[in-house]
């Protein structure tokens, strides 16, 4: 069965939903997120180390999808916007949970597993190791980070990256990535 | 030469030099999409610094938070600070952070141990 949308969506924000979008992911757009989470966590009563590392996976999780999400949609069946992405922020237990959704061109796939598998099998030390040596060997390209991102994630959630693609059609695939903070 | 002072925003820092004191200060949250660009007049202003520098500069950083894209310009600065401690000026970075915000602490503690400049860790006490 092929991947469906909003089916997706309406699966991911079912919780206590702190804040769910989607659509166009633009530099004003992360800031009125940004803005917006801020003050619920503050409202929330949420503990101040807590809401830190959330606002950092939150500007890192929008940063890449910024950056990285492709801008033309080509042969997706959808009225979708460019630079179309989802972001939901779910209370969960006693995590909050992240969650990033986009389209990604299948070829990317294994970059991102692979990516992804090697940063969830190192152990914090070795986190901080690679994390310190990309910050000091890679060039900064024009798309951001140089692969810092995830990383960063990893190491300011203290949790594995969980991830999962989705096959939507010859040439896309959906990407979710989820980070329990 | 002219002193550096750049207004923060709500996601970039401010950026002041005092020349009275000889201190450089960065302030605030440091997230923009493109850091390369928001950097580049305090790269550009330090290259010139270190052509003349004063005997001691001192370095504030106090951020409350910064994206991965600007942790790479901010170790840029201080590979400039750290050219001008090796041509025999003092340098001191002082690293600012919260308290609780061990994570703060431990990204001043990465950089120390990347660039030969000496570091002072200060906790802001509320």
């Amino acid at each position: 069965m092929s991947f469906n949308l909003s089916e997706y969506y309406a699966n991911h924000s079912k919780g206590d939903v702190v804040l769910a979008y989607k659509g166009s992911i633009t530099s004003e757009l992360i800031n009125d997120i940004l803005e917006a989470v801020e003050k619920k966590l503050k409202e929330a009563n949420a503990e101040s180390r807590l809401r830190k590392k959330i606002y950092n996976v939150l500007v890192e999780s929008l940063q890449n999808l910024f950056h990285h999400i492709e801008p033309v949609h080509e042969g997706i069946n959808l009225d979708l916007d460019p630079k179309f992405g989802v972001l939901i922020i779910e209370h969960d237990g006693e995590y909050y949970k992240v969650t990033t959704g986009n389209f990604v061109n299948s070829r990317r796939i294994k970059f991102l597993k692979e990516k992804i598998d090697k940063i969830n099998s190192l152990t914090k030390d070795e986190l901080k190791d690679m994390y310190k040596f990309i910050l000091n060997h890679q060039k900064l390209s024009a798309k951001g980070g140089g692969g810092l991102g995830l990383v960063d994630i990893a190491r300011k959630s203290g949790n594995k990256l969980e991830y999962e693609f989705y096959v939507y059609s010859d040439t896309y695939s959906f990407f979710n990535l989820t980070i329990r903070v | 030469m002219e002193p550096i002072n750049i207004e923060s925003s709500s996601k970039t820092p401010s950026i002041k030099f005092d020349p009275e004191k000889s201190t450089l200060e960065i302030k605030g949250r440091s997230i923009p999409e493109n850091s390369i660009e928001f950097y580049k007049p305090l790269v550009d202003w330090l290259d010139i610094y270190s052509k003349d520098p004063h005997h001691k500069t001192q370095v504030n950083i106090q951020l409350e938070y910064f994206n991965t894209s600007s942790s790479k310009c901010i170790l840029d600065v201080f590979k400039k600070l750290e050219a001008i401690h090796k041509a025999k000026y003092d340098v001191l970075i002082n690293w600012f952070y919260e308290e609780d915000d061990e994570d703060m602490l431990e990204a001043g503690e990465d950089y120390e141990s990347i660039v030969r400049v000496p570091f002072k860790m200060v906790e802001i006490v509320d």
